[in-house]
């Protein structure tokens, strides 16, 4: 890859090793989520929006989603696109803070030990790599 | 009084596969069936909404030109599984502005075996790039959670099992087992097949709790109905007057807003306020209806719109179809034509066929499925993103 200077020179860039599955998903030391947060009612948004859903409010700040959740809904897949390892289980959890995150429950040995109620904490893992050597990091749930 | 919208006809085809006729074809056979049914022509009707998902442009302009060209306006809509029932108040809402006394709504789907709905392929970028709005750099269906429908209703479903008490796989299989059976005495059902609990819980799970049995198929099939203003009722015959059906209320809402409906579809929220609307507006409580036809595209799904529409109490939803309050015996039959489980769900034409169903039986003409004396009857339909369509008919002397 080539990006430009300031002065107009060509440098090369350094490729990244990794990239976050979506953008809503920071990597590095402490991984974590962060949301556009509303600042007049704190509604959570992980994509951009015009105006709050809620309240209608056009400005927003980022917000860093807590790691810590409770799990309150889930689904174990056992059919899914071509392609898509099954069976999995998703997940909707409900962080410390109190944002609801969809994601996969990893790292149970039986997908049906997953339980209602449980309290989880997100983790990050590789889930692909590109033709150029980078690797698609994305996040998860495991029991905490 | 005196301003009330009625069903004059309706009709639907038997729900199924047919891979020798088209779309415009189903559709054109439903809609002159219906004119027919209300003893009328397609030269009565001063406007005509088409309700489709999956099909071509101008499906209603299609249908025009094999069922009589007369030049009225039409309406494409689609509304996702809301769709037919949007197109049915489209029209309503024609007559009540005192735009149209008469008007035909139609939903049609052709779906032949798509089989499993949503849920991206997998496809491996070459090079890894954030595109859409969540700056995605590869499909995250099935890694960021599950978008495909079984999955997504499953959650709604285990949601309310971690809400309520005495919820889960059982009472999801019940709802399953109860509109299989009911299919039995509906000719014009996808499948008629009884099948055992043992069978229904045994099935290929698709996305738990929901098997194989427990998920409406994709399909073929289209309904339609003729609404007609009161005054113009009034100048009919007394044999085609007598057969009409009140629309007591007719609502649509969207989601308002809720904390976790960015990542899961609240189907909850939004049924609640049609219902409340509904009862509200046609005077009569949950406790006053003689069947349901709700939007059981997946068991998870009907269990939880007991509670939405009122049927149980607040968080009875287990209670009640464990105790048979559901069945066509029961306190409050749901679904007694099979519901999109059995009868099928060729997606446009749902929210048509539900009122077809509703007003077949306050008719009195539902043959071995009648509910013997249906007075008052509720046809719910959601659709994802969503919308929520409620029309509540009632037998009266116009």
């Amino acid at each position: 890859m080539i990006d430009e200077n300031t002065d107009g020179t060509d440098v090369a860039v350094k490729v990244p090793t990794n990239v976050p599955i979506v953008d809503y998903l920071i990597l590095g030391d402490d991984p974590h989520l962060v949301a556009n947060e509303c600042k007049e009612c704190g509604a959570r948004y992980f994509d951009r929006r015009n105006a709050c859903a809620r309240c209608g409010k056009v400005e927003f700040v980022s917000a860093r989603v807590s790691n810590e959740a409770t799990l309150r809904s889930f689904s174990v897949v056992h059919r899914a696109a071509p392609g898509i390892p099954v069976p999995y289980v998703s997940a909707i959890v409900q962080t410390d803070d109190g944002t609801s995150v969809r994601a996969n429950v990893v790292g149970l040995n039986d997908p049906m030990k997953v339980e209602l109620g449980m309290r989880v904490r997100l983790t990050t893992y590789g889930c692909g790599t590109d033709d150029i050597g980078t690797e698609c990091m994305a996040f998860g749930y495991v029991a905490a | 009084m005196g301003d009330a919208v009625w069903v004059l006809g309706a009709s639907m085809t038997r729900f199924g596969r047919y891979p020798d006729l088209d779309s415009v074809d189903l559709a054109a056979q439903a809609c002159m069936d219906a004119l027919a049914d209300g003893g009328t022509t397609i030269h009565d009707m001063d406007v005509l909404a088409a309700g489709s998902l999956f099909q071509p442009p101008g499906m209603g302009q299609r249908v025009q030109k094999q069922i009589g060209q007369t030049g009225i306006p039409v309406y494409n809509v689609t509304n996702a599984c809301a769709t037919g029932a949007t197109a049915l108040r489209l029209v309503y809402m024609a007559i009540k502005a005192g735009e149209a006394q008469m008007g035909l709504a139609f939903g049609v789907e052709q779906m032949g075996k798509m089989g499993l709905l949503r849920g991206g392929s997998k496809e491996e970028a070459n090079v890894y790039e954030p595109s859409g709005r969540h700056g995605a750099v590869t499909a995250v269906d099935g890694i960021l959670g599950t978008e495909t429908m079984p999955g997504v209703f499953a959650q709604a479903g285990m949601e309310y099992a971690y809400e309520n008490e005495g919820v889960g796989f059982e009472q999801f299989a019940r709802v399953a087992f109860k509109n299989h059976q009911h299919s039995t005495l509906n000719p014009l059902a996808q499948y008629r097949k009884e099948f055992t609990m043992e069978e229904i819980m045994s099935s290929p799970v698709q996305s738990y709790p929901n098997t194989l049995l427990m998920c409406c198929p994709t399909g073929d099939g289209a309904a339609a109905a003729i609404l007609v203003s009161e005054e113009r009722l009034r100048s009919l015959p007394i044999d085609v007057r007598k057969r009409a059906v009140k629309i007591s209320a007719s609502v649509l809402t969207s989601d308002p807003w809720v904390e976790s409906g960015q990542v899961q579809p609240d189907v909850n929220t939004l049924t609640r306020n049609a219902a409340a609307q509904a009862y509200e507006a046609a005077g009569v409580g949950p406790e006053d209806l003689d069947l349901v036809e709700l939007h059981d595209c997946f068991a998870t799904a009907e269990l939880i719109h007991y509670d939405n529409l009122g049927l149980c109490e607040r968080g009875g939803a287990g209670e009640f179809i464990d105790s048979g309050g559901p069945f066509r015996d029961g306190r409050t039959p749901v679904n007694v034509s099979g519901g999109l489980i059995s009868k099928g769900h060729p997606i446009g034409a749902t929210g048509v066929a539900n009122v077809y169903e509703v007003t077949t039986h306050l008719r009195g003409e539902a043959g071995d499925r009648q509910i013997k004396g249906a007075r008052v009857g509720l046809a719910h339909v959601i659709g994802l993103g969503s919308a929520c369509g409620i029309h509540i008919l009632e037998k009266s002397a116009a």
